[in-house]
């Protein structure tokens, strides 16, 4: 075992670290705190690597890791290990936490510069994916939830980054609340396991489960699957818990590129992928993280192909994506869950950073139609977000197509309905995907545009991810990434001719459509949207989820506020003064007995030294058998 | 003569013998004890049911000197001279003196009780918890022979500056503070001292 | 086991003579029970506050009472019970002292004696 195996603690500990020096000294100082962030997540990223390496070299598996930990407390004699497994699944998830962790974070050096809470902001991104680096290397459930509350807590911190902005707040609550409801499933899941099991520890878990299936059936199991898979709905904006994931759009784009791509949403698919031994035993929990997937996947997808607003579109894709990646895993195959998340990270965090670009090159301004030939100002941004949206599109040979290609094929192998719909939802992915780039960047230079290129602290982490979006995909397809990682036996999968032919053909049908509606205008969008009337409403407003949800929780909590309001009045009011009356009416009577006389108290005083006299002739008579001696 | 002499003294002895035959001397204890009981006792009535207070008082001071009298009977004179000089000097002083300084104008009804009804529920409860008293008086062992203890005054003043010398120092303070206080609350602080 | 000595048949004649000519510690305890009583009697009923001192002395005049005659009677080595009747009677002298004082102040301040009128702490 080398170095960086028996410490990969440290991965986690340095950003953490990093966010307790930064909040400790050198908050004020912007320049300091980017330093040391970006030091120890350099240092975080080179162990990543080597742990990544280790991994390979010491040719541990899936079913072979590498496990440290220790008792961290023990409560009612059951003990709580913290501690770190390794396995191919962590390294690669690792590596892609600390890559996109540390881009972000120099991106953020230019994306902060001017803003006087920069201090602040490293510290948050330090914990955040300290965090996530701790979620990935968890040993147990407990010490997963534990970190999974902390990153739900640091998307709380940064969503409402800009504290002093009201939808900021709004957005940053909401994002808590709802994965709070997902957590609380989650936690009840976990209780369920520990006492079904008596452990929640990942590796004993893993053998006890199959006796367990085999011994007494898959009835309560199935109930604790569900619970559990509450929790990545939340996390991970699954329908219908997806709400709180555009809104969380209001946070500074380096926080969303984080979140979408790197650490908050896709640690409920990671959840998945490492509870999959038990996931797996059971086809009817499969089934509905199947259908949540491939439901989640086009109905994110169909809202985003109306949205306006940059960040909200690929807000949606990231949505639609995590809804592949759910699919993925409820069709059985981990391996293209977890490459998809892989790529999907490159080059949604290489989207989102080239929208902060964008934006902040706008002056904040995020309506994609009020932007428009962005390919003259800004080349660099236009030539890596035209790889990003490639690589979601799945052309190949960019990263999307393998890890999609991957996704359909297993789709196809075990349902023809979820096959159909992965497909119109790739098809709707590029047609989005390409409306955003048309009208964002083709077209004619509006007057008033103010766009720049970008500095270089925010244009090389888009080169760099660009990059990894180009060669993931096809470094993971010949290096045989489910070599690696993968669940059951592996089976080496070719790319299937017709399933791959299909989605590149829709995706150019898809890209010509774009480009005659919104670069040759040859039809008018207003008028298609017209026609659409109604279908075109519903998706504009994200089919009133929301509003429903609103509607619903202000039934909810008029109804139960009217219930505790009467409950108040009636019961806890009536209870509270008939109490008081009983004190009053008490106190009344005793006061006759407290009448200032000092004889009568003397008198009652006398009284009881006789009780006591008497207890005392009796506890000495019966008790100790004392008698008289007078006679 | 000498016969007379000797009948005399053989009629003496015959009588001493006759009467220490038939028990006297210990019926002579008990008649010194039972006319001091009745001295305490019947004087602790009189404090109790004396309409004019200078009469309790006085009651008071012949019962104090009763106990005295069998503090002596117990062959306990140290305690018998502190009762006299304490109880039946000290304190019988004082209390005639707060008769003085709280004089009323009626002084043969100057000692009232309460009505009929309290009188009998006082009356109760006293005697309620004489019986109980009582019955514990039996129940405790019956000795009459005296523990030959040695000098009195000797045996209280090694004990008292030795073993009990802590509480004797505090009763010293005690004693002290009492005065001061007593001094306060009867002379009064005024305002300009305060 | 019941009080033998309330059992009637268990006393004999002499047992009673025994009793009455020969004085010991019961006879004392019956005493100063009796002083007791007597004082509580008139602690209760009395209206005056000098007499209701009084018959407190009374009471703690039973107590030393009993206080010697367990030391005269009981087979102890040394004096500590009249040791502690000493000590009583300095912690009396002190009450009656103070007692004599705030009956003096209360008189001066309100007019009375009388423990009735002396009920501000009335409910």
């Amino acid at each position: 075992m080398d170095f960086a195996l028996t410490h990969a603690y440290l991965i986690p500990l340095l950003p953490a670290l990093a966010f307790v020096v930064i909040l400790a000294f050198t908050r004020l100082d912007k320049k300091k705190s980017a330093a040391i962030a970006i030091s120890m997540m350099s240092v975080s990223f080179v162990l990543a690597l080597l742990t990544a390496g280790a991994v390979l070299t010491d040719h541990l598996v899936m079913s072979a890791t590498y496990i440290a930990k220790a008792v961290w407390v023990t409560i009612g004699g059951i003990p709580i290990s913290m501690g770190m497994l390794v396995d191919p699944l962590t390294a690669m998830m690792l590596f892609v936490v600390t890559t996109v962790s540390l881009l972000v974070q120099i991106y953020s050096i230019g994306y902060m510069a001017h803003d006087p809470g920069a201090g602040r902001f490293f510290a948050f991104l330090s914990l955040f994916s300290a965090s996530m680096l701790g979620l990935v290397i968890s040993v147990s459930f407990i010490q997963m939830y534990a970190f999974w509350e902390l990153v739900g807590l640091c998307s709380y911190l940064l969503i409402g980054f800009y504290y002093y902005k009201d939808s900021a707040r709004e957005a940053a609550k909401k994002a808590f609340i709802t994965t709070r409801i997902g957590d609380f499933g989650m936690l009840l899941g976990i209780i369920a396991c520990q006492v079904a099991f008596g452990t929640v520890d990942f590796m004993e878990l893993r053998s006890i489960v199959p006796q367990y299936v085999w011994s007494s059936g898959t009835s309560f199991l199935t109930i604790v699957g569900i619970l559990l898979f509450i929790g990545p709905i939340g996390k991970s904006g699954q329908f219908p818990l997806h709400v709180w994931l555009p809104d969380a759009m209001e946070g500074p784009t380096p926080v969303s590129a984080l979140i979408h791509a790197a650490t908050m949403v896709v640690a409920g698919v990671y959840l998945v992928g490492r509870a999959y031994f038990i996931f797996s035993q059971l086809p009817i929990v499969m089934e509905i993280i199947a259908w949540v997937g491939g439901f989640t996947a086009i109905f994110a997808a169909s809202i985003a192909i109306t949205q306006r607003p940059f960040k909200k579109i690929l807000a949606y894709s990231t949505i639609s994506q995590l809804g592949y990646m759910m699919l993925a895993l409820g069709v059985g195959s981990l391996t293209a869950s977890m490459f998809h998340l892989m790529t999907h990270a490159f080059f949604k965090a290489l989207l989102f950073l080239c929208a902060g670009a964008v934006i902040e090159a706008m002056n904040d301004e995020a309506d994609i139609f009020k932007m428009g030939g962005l390919r003259h100002r800004m080349p660099t941004t236009f030539a890596c977000m035209t790889i990003g949206v490639l690589a979601i599109s799945g052309i190949p040979p960019f990263a999307g197509f393998f890890s999609k290609d991957m996704i359909l094929a297993a789709a196809r192998e075990v349902s023809m309905p979820l096959y159909i719909i992965a497909t119109i939802t790739a098809f709707m992915t590029a047609f989005y995907m390409a409306r955003l780039l048309f009208v964002a960047f083709l077209g004619d230079v509006k007057d008033d545009c103010p766009a720049e290129e970008t500095n270089a602290f925010m244009r090389w982490p888009l080169v760099v991810l660009a990059a990894l979006s180009v060669v993931s995909g096809a470094a993971g397809h010949f290096l045989d990434f489910g070599e690696w990682i993968h669940y059951g036996p592996y089976h080496e999968e070719a790319i299937d001719p017709v399933i791959a032919g299909v989605s590149i053909v829709l995706t150019l049908i898809a890209y010509g459509l774009a480009y005659e509606i919104y670069v040759k205008k040859r039809w008018s969008a207003m008028e298609i949207s017209h026609r659409l009337g109604f279908i075109y409403t519903l998706s504009y407003n994200k089919y009133y989820v929301d509003e429903f949800y609103a509607l619903v929780r202000g039934a909810f909590i008029d109804g139960l506020a009217a219930v505790c309001y009467w409950l108040d009045v009636h019961v806890v009011q009536a209870i509270l003064d008939g109490l008081a009356h009983v004190v009053s009416l008490v106190s009344e009577i005793l006061s006759i007995a407290q009448n200032g006389q000092v004889q009568r108290y003397v008198a009652v005083f006398y009284c009881g030294v006789i009780v006591l006299a008497l207890y005392g002739i009796y506890y000495a008579v019966r008790v100790l058998g004392i008698l008289g001696g007078a006679f | 003569m000498t016969d007379v002499l000797s009948f005399i003294h053989f009629i003496v002895n015959g009588v001493m013998d006759f009467l220490v035959s038939i028990g006297a001397p210990d019926l002579i204890m008990a008649g010194i004890f039972y006319l001091m009981a009745a001295v305490t006792v019947l004087s602790a009535l009189g404090v109790v049911l004396m309409r004019n207070v200078v009469h309790s008082a006085l009651m008071l001071t012949a019962s104090f000197i009763g106990v005295g009298c069998l503090y002596i009977y117990m062959n306990a004179s140290f305690m018998g001279a502190v009762q006299f000089l304490v109880y039946g000097g000290a304190v019988a002083v004082l209390i005639v003196m707060a008769i003085m300084l709280t004089r009323r104008p009626d002084m043969a009804h100057s000692n009232p009780s309460r009505g009929a009804l309290h009188q009998l529920g006082a009356a109760i409860v006293a005697a309620v918890f004489c019986l109980v008293m009582l019955i514990v008086s039996m129940a405790s062992p019956f000795r009459t022979e005296a523990s030959h203890l040695g000098d009195e005054v000797k045996g209280i003043a090694d004990l008292m500056l030795t073993e009990y010398v802590l509480p004797f120092e505090v009763a010293a303070v005690l004693l002290l503070i009492a005065m001061i206080g007593a001094i306060i609350l009867a002379k009064g602080v005024s305002e300009n001292d305060a | 086991m019941t009080l033998d000595i309330l059992h009637p048949f268990s006393i004999t004649f002499m047992d009673m003579m025994n009793f009455a000519t020969h004085i010991g510690l019961a006879h004392f305890l019956l005493l100063s029970a009796v002083l007791f009583a007597i004082g509580l009697f008139g602690l209760l009923t009395k209206r005056g506050i000098i007499p209701v001192l009084m018959c407190i002395e009374l009471m703690l005049n039973a107590v030393n009472i009993n206080l010697v005659a367990f030391n005269h009677y009981m087979p102890v080595d040394d004096y500590s019970g009249e040791l502690m009747a000493i000590f009583a009677v300095a912690v009396a002298a002190c009450e009656v002292a103070i007692g004599v004082a705030l009956a003096f102040r209360i008189y001066r301040d309100r007019g009375t004696v009388n423990v009735d009128d002396l009920n501000s702490l009335k409910g």
